[in-house]
């Protein structure tokens, strides 16, 4: 493995381990969700034409609008499970689709090219020789990290996650705490729209098909619970990082893409079977 | 026909880990009798009923049926031989129609394995219900838009349609109305005319005079008697029942009790609770006595903003104040240890530290609302020390530790909040005895120290020995209110039995 290599693989992980950060939240709080891939593409599209249009090419609206879809949709999958009782599954499928859907119509399914380069820097660019996408996965990791460690808003995510029930009873505000982690899920999914876009120089509505499932694989695969209450950033990053290993693997020996997906499948079957036996034997 | 009996139970004898649940219980059920098994909670009725219909395996006894032998090895075997239980909760299929639920898993077949016969289904069950008299339910409606007292009819023809010599109902009429229950008893009559008998485990005095022939009451597991109902009077029954005297000592200190701290008056949640209204003073332990079932938890998660409440008014220090949810509760310094370990109080797959910190973080908070993980281990340490909670740490998976400690661990996270109010829902269940009087000392200690104590038990002989008044409940009412000097087992029953206005 050279050093290339190895930046590769971080550049790679980078965008699904900003939506594990989300995903990292949901688990814990004992639910999971299935739309950051879709809000990728609504971000992407959005956020390429905002650029565009925006004369004076400053990054100011396009990162509004970014945070603008993140929270929009973390607020409806927040409400509609947390106050609606809908099953969190069915809730952030609906979302998927639709919000997959609204990507599609307003780009028309096409992408939407020619993006200025301060733009693009958020994607492509380095600080030494550090890539700007890690500087800002360092930045939200370590806020996540602080949220989930050194506050009370944190620890009530454990709480509800470890028992619904005894959290309300304890005087913690369930469905508030519990809509704070979709709404946060949303807008980590929305940044990593947003600085992938800007890797690849164009807005495109089908971008970041299936991440939810590497943020959820890698989360499962270090350790975080499906059945929530468990989980920490530093499990997140790790499993993140043997995903990104696997698949960088996996293309040096020249696998092919169909090959690849099988493959990501059983990980993701087997991370699960791994949270079944760990939940087992604790008991 | 024959003396032989239908059903005798003899010297049954059934040992959980660390716990004697029943010890040499005998049982006679006659052909076409109602036989009521009475007892306080925990008695171990449900405990000898799951031993007969297979549920459990007992450890010693034998139980003879119809003269031989009865398989328990399976509970489908029991089924088979002509017993059959119908619960407390009924289960039946809601989604499904009264005749499949009746013929569910024996469905007759046009063609076997491939075309039901719908319509046999549908006249089989007509010719069942007009065998038995039922005339008021439509083979074809839903279950699921059935009184539960119809439910029950259903369940009993479904029986019957077994073949049942001998049906086991626990408590049947808990959830049906005074006619349904009339209906419920004249079907019951009607059956024992065939050759039917029953079981009944009811808590009810007056019904158990009006249906059975025979009376078995147990006690703490054991075989109290048998006894003919038309020779028996409510008041021996009720000190058969209890019939014990306090054996284990409660350290209940004298605490000084002064002004009221809580008042509630008129508490109502339609359907549950009516009109409950009563006081605790600083220093004092209020008990809450009642059968399982009477409305005494309801009565504090309504107080503890758990349950909505239709009308009434909560006065803390004179002052009304409004309870919408637990975190309101805590805010006035109401703490509630839940009756449910798993299921309302520990976070099961958090630490030790987790599970006791989770309504004081702002205790170990800074101006910036950051959480000292410092003052957290502090905090922690000093409670783990003071309640005596046996943890190897306090990272250690509450999961991971016995149920005594983990009650203690709930304690110390309640006390944490320097509650003025506190109430203990069955504060004891389950627990070790050691175990059990560190946490009496401990609430002996929170009423010296002027805490209002409210303390739900289904433990006669704790709620006597702790209490220092007795509020005793029957189904969402409270019935009596008994000081500590007049409290006995025989006033407590009686009340909780629902009977109010005859003479001791």
């Amino acid at each position: 493995m050279t050093a290339n290599n190895l930046i590769n693989i971080v550049r790679q992980v980078t965008f699904w381990a900003i939506i594990g950060l989300g995903a990292l939240l949901t688990l814990i709080g004992g639910d999971f969700d299935l739309s950051p891939g879709s809000v990728v593409g609504l971000v992407s599209v959005l956020s390429a034409m905002t650029i565009q249009a925006d004369l004076h090419n400053s990054l100011v609206l396009p990162i509004l609008v970014t945070i603008g879809v993140g929270l929009a949709v973390g607020l409806v999958n927040g409400i509609l499970i947390a106050y609606l009782n809908m099953p969190a599954f069915i809730a952030t499928l609906g979302t998927q689709l639709l919000v997959r859907g609204l990507a599609l119509y307003i780009s028309n399914g096409r992408p939407v090219s020619n993006l200025d380069e301060t733009f693009t820097f958020l994607g492509g660019g380095s600080i030494g020789i550090i890539p700007v996408p890690v500087i800002i996965l360092i930045i939200l990791a370590l806020l996540t990290w602080y949220l989930l460690k050194y506050t009370r808003l944190g620890r009530h995510i454990y709480a509800i996650g470890g028992n619904a029930q005894a959290a309300v009873v304890s005087g913690v505000n369930a469905r508030a705490v519990k809509l704070f982690t979709f709404v946060f899920a949303g807008v980590m999914a929305a940044i990593s729209g947003m600085i992938l876009t800007a890797r690849v120089a164009s807005g495109q509505p089908s971008l970041g098909e299936q991440f939810e499932m590497k943020a959820i694989s890698g989360c499962v695969i270090g350790g975080v619970s499906l059945k929530g209450g468990i989980g920490s950033v530093y499990s997140l990053i790790c499993g993140i990082l043997v995903i990104g290993v696997l698949n960088n693997g996996m293309d040096l020996m020249n696998v092919s893409g169909y090959m690849q997906q099988i493959a990501e499948g059983v990980i993701l079957i087997l991370a699960v079977l791994l949270d079944v036996f760990r939940s087992r034997t604790a008991k | 026909m024959s003396n032989t009996p239908l059903l005798k139970m003899e010297h049954i004898r059934k040992v959980f880990p660390g716990v004697v649940a029943l010890d040499d219980v005998s049982l006679t059920i006659r052909e076409g009798t109602v036989h009521a098994l009475m007892g306080e909670n925990g008695a171990g009725k449900s405990t000898l009923m799951k031993i007969l219909t297979g549920v459990y395996a007992r450890t010693e006894g034998t139980i003879l049926w119809q003269g031989k032998e009865l398989d328990t090895s399976s509970i489908t075997n029991v089924l088979e031989s002509g017993i059959t239980m119908i619960f407390q909760e009924l289960n039946p299929i809601r989604t499904m129609k009264v005749c499949e639920n009746i013929y569910v898993g024996r469905e007759p077949y046009k063609i076997r394995g491939i075309l039901l016969d719908r319509k046999k289904i549908v006249e089989d069950t007509r010719a069942l219900f007009e065998d038995l008299g039922i005339t008021d339910i439509d083979p074809n409606e839903m279950v699921g838009n059935l009184t539960v007292a119809k439910m029950q009819m259903v369940e009993i023809a479904k029986a019957i349609s077994y073949n049942a010599k001998l049906i086991i109902m626990d408590e049947p009429t808990s959830a049906i109305s005074e006619k349904e229950c009339q209906h419920l008893f004249r079907m019951v009559n009607n059956l024992k005319q065939r050759g039917i008998a029953f079981i009944f485990i009811t808590h009810k005095m007056d019904e158990v005079f009006q249906i059975s022939d025979e009376i078995t009451i147990m006690r703490d597991g054991t075989y109290v008697g048998t006894y003919d109902a038309g020779k028996i009077t409510h008041d021996e029954l009720v000190r058969l029942m209890v019939g014990r005297e306090i054996t284990e000592m409660f350290p209940k200190e004298e605490a000084k009790i002064t002004d009221v701290k809580l008042e509630v008056s008129g508490l109502t949640v339609p359907g549950l609770l009516e009109d409950i209204s009563f006081q605790v003073h600083k220093g004092e332990i209020l008990g809450f006595a009642g059968l399982m079932g009477a409305g005494r938890t309801e009565v504090m998660e309504a107080l503890f903003g758990i349950r909505k409440i239709s009308s009434g008014t909560i006065k803390i220090d004179g002052k009304e104040v409004q309870i919408h949810s637990p975190k309101d509760a805590i805010k006035y310094k109401i703490a509630f240890l839940t009756e449910d370990r798993r299921t309302t109080g520990c976070f099961l797959p958090l630490s030790v530290r987790d599970n006791i910190m989770v309504c004081s973080y702002d205790q170990v908070s800074n101006g910036m609302k950051k959480i000292s993980i410092g003052k957290e281990k502090k905090v922690c340490k000093e409670q783990i020390e003071r309640y005596a909670i046996k943890t190897p740490g306090q990272d250690q998976i509450i999961g991971n530790l016995s149920g005594g400690n983990q009650q203690k661990v709930l304690i110390a996270r309640w006390l944490l909040t320097q509650p003025d109010i506190i109430i203990l829902d069955e504060p004891t269940r389950g627990i070790d005895v050691g175990s059990k009087s560190e946490i009496h000392k401990m609430i002996s200690r929170l009423a010296g120290q002027g805490v209002a104590v409210i303390m739900i038990s289904s433990e006669l002989p704790e709620v006597l020995g702790m209490s220092d008044r007795i509020m005793v409940m029957y189904e969402g009412k409270i019935t009596g209110e008994v000081l500590r000097e007049e409290a006995n087992q025989e006033v407590i029953m009686r009340y909780a039995s629902g009977i109010t206005d005859e003479a001791v």
